[in-house]
């Protein structure tokens, strides 16, 4: 469908900056999506995210800054002159408009050619065919999100900002619908820019996850990259549990960096961080995290002994918290353990190098407050 | 037990028709009031059979042209405060604005104040600035009051509405006359035309404020008062008669027309 456009273009945001009074929703955000990617927006309320894709959309003007579409500065273009659209949070379906009439209400205005093919051809895609006359209270939500998802991509945009689009769908639907629009985006190409504040969400739907918080982007990269290599404490923490240890550089073993943590030894890879002596923070995420009866051999090489402390079972594993000699908790994914008395291990290179001088709580919890 | 039990499943039916029969008499009284010959000069009592109330409406001519009059005004009415009203509404709810709480305090003021009072200070207004009495000063008066119960109506319907629709209305390409023209407009309208009802009424039906002012035009309220002295002719239940069951055609239309629009959605 999107052929008979001239090609997609990269967004740019340039110095990005959004104050409300004395506060700055967006600080300085300077950021390049590229044409045809999925992207994400990831962040806790308030930290910008939705006040960034207002100000692409053109609901919301910034105090200053650009944002370029290709070649072309539409920082001050009114939202019905920009080649993009978004598919609102709760949808703002027109509820005295038919779901044909809502998903043809773009092309109309444009007074576009062959509208009753193409709304045809929308409704199909988004399998809402049977539900053309109908409006949209009379839709369940998962229909209603479809049509507010048809009623943006029928215009062909540059760009589609979803705005956290599937919060009001129960965990299942939720699910489904994130593969929907997975599959959506490869199929028609066009460039969608996401925001949420699921850190699940993004890393299924995202090829590239922008973490915000207050109002500056924390880390960008791939959900692999961030996930298992979060640069700061606030991106460990955000997008799933960690475990951090503090201690101090004991001296550099082959391509690995010993770290002495109160009275054992664990290992970072050299190539991890620029930090060759004095405090080091690193972390390691639970699943990565092995555990066997106390004694017993075959654990990777960061090695570490403690009691268990709690069980929790959550379905595909348990968890475990285990408190270590000198007081510390680690929590680990695990099958079913017996004792009490466990080792824990894992391997170097899972562990991640965080800056030691940043608050190590940041992000731990905000991300769970909506 | 079984008594009990019918009476149980009977007593909202039974209070039911006591109602809908107490609300529906006076109406019934005046239809049928209008088929009579009165014995005398009030028509009051049932004496007998008539047709020729109606087939004679405007036998006392001031009749007709009373009602013409208030139909005329009415419309009139309708049409200036809701366009005025709707304005105001829109201001008071959409935009924030330096003096938005005192025109708030303005528009409701007339809404709190007795029809006496206001009608009264109307007539010492017009006569100060030398307005002569008459279908104007009517008008203007009906006006004032009127504006209030649109800018009432009309609020609560744009208060419910979403203004991420308009969002959205720009988000797809649609200018902001495009926006209310497709989107605002057809959103609000069910309350603007519940506000153009609901001033009709008031202003065909309006005696005290317009009494004041009407100098020597006589509207149908006004026709009425003045005859109830003398005696009300069956004629009056005639144009009574017709009003109700016009309003009752335009009813069925309205609800055969939601029908109809149903059944093609389905």
């Amino acid at each position: 469908m999107a052929s008979n456009r001239p090609k997609v273009e990269d967004l740019h945001l340039v110095n990005l900056t959004k104050s409300f009074g004395d506060f700055k929703a967006v600080d300085n955000l300077t950021l390049t999506i590229p044409a045809g990617s999925f992207f994400a927006l990831l962040g806790p309320s308030g930290c910008g995210k939705t006040t960034t894709l207002r100000m692409v959309a053109g609901l919301e003007e910034p105090t200053s800054g650009q944002i370029k579409l290709g070649q072309d500065d539409i920082t001050n273009l009114p939202p019905y002159k920009r080649w993009v659209n978004t598919v609102f949070q709760s949808y703002a379906l027109f509820p005295h408009l038919t779901i044909y009439e809502n998903v043809a209400f773009g092309l109309r205005r444009q007074k576009a050619k062959d509208i009753d093919n193409q709304v045809k051809a929308m409704l199909e895609l988004v399998e809402l065919t049977t539900q053309a006359q109908k409006k949209p209270q009379q839709l369940s939500g998962g229909q209603q999100q479809r049509v507010a998802v048809a009623r943006a991509l029928i215009n062909e945009p540059d760009v589609l900002l979803l705005d956290e689009p599937l919060g009001a769908l129960d965990l299942k639907l939720r699910r489904q619908m994130q593969l929907e629009l997975k599959r959506i985006q490869t199929e028609v190409g066009i460039t969608f820019v996401h925001v949420t504040h699921d850190q699940e969400e993004a890393m299924t739907m995202a090829d590239t996850i922008a973490v915000m918080n207050e109002g500056k982007i924390e880390q960008m990269g791939s959900p692999i990259q961030i996930y298992e290599h979060p640069k700061t404490a606030f991106v460990a923490n955000f997008l799933g549990q960690t475990n951090l240890f503090e201690g101090t550089v004991a001296g550099i073993e082959g391509d690995e960096l010993a770290v002495k943590v109160k009275d054992v030894t664990l290992y970072v890879p050299l190539s991890s961080t620029e930090i060759r002596s004095g405090r080091i923070v690193f972390g390691v995420r639970p699943e990565k995290v092995k555990i066997v009866d106390q004694g017993k051999t075959g654990l990777p090489k960061n090695q570490i002994s403690g009691s268990i402390k709690l069980t929790a079972f959550v379905g595909v594993s348990t968890q475990y918290e285990v408190i270590t000699n000198w007081g510390q908790e680690i929590s680990a994914f695990e099958q079913n353990i017996d004792p009490s008395a466990v080792s824990l291990g894992w391997e170097p290179r899972h562990s991640f190098v965080l800056d030691p001088d940043q608050d190590l709580t940041a992000g731990l919890d905000t991300s769970w407050d909506e | 037990m079984k008594i009990i039990k019918l009476m149980r499943e009977k007593t909202l039916q039974v209070f039911s028709v006591l109602v809908i029969v107490y609300l529906m008499l006076p109406l019934a009284v005046i239809i049928l009031l209008s088929f009579n010959k009165p014995k005398g000069r009030q028509n009051t009592s049932w004496n007998e059979f008539s047709t020729d109330a109606w087939t004679n409406i405007c036998r006392d001519q001031t009749i007709c042209s009373a009602f013409a009059t208030s139909i005329k005004i009415g419309l009139l009415v309708t049409l200036i405060s809701t366009i005025i009203g709707t304005m105001i509404s829109f201001a008071l709810i959409r935009h924030r604005y330096k003096g938005r709480g005192s025109t708030s305090l303005m528009v409701f003021l007339p809404l709190a104040t007795p029809e006496v009072i206001l009608g009264a200070s109307l007539l010492a207004l017009f006569l100060n600035i030398f307005i002569p009495l008459g279908f104007w000063t009517i008008l203007l008066a009906q006006i004032t009051f009127t504006i209030s119960f649109v800018v009432v109506v009309v609020n609560a319907r744009l208060a419910g509405m979403d203004s991420r629709l308009e969002q959205a209305a720009m988000d797809l390409y649609a200018t902001p006359l495009q926006t209310f023209r497709y989107v605002t407009f057809p959103i609000a309208l069910p309350g603007i035309m519940a506000a153009a009802l609901l001033s009709f009424s008031l202003s065909f039906d309006d005696y005290i404020v317009t009494v004041f002012n009407s100098g020597r035009v006589v509207t149908f309220p006004i026709y009425i008062w003045s005859a109830a002295q003398r005696g009300i002719p069956p004629q009056v239940n005639v144009l009574a008669s017709i009003m109700f069951l016009g309003s009752l055609l335009l009813v069925l239309i309205a609800s055969l027309i939601i029908k109809r629009r149903k059944a093609i959605q389905v």
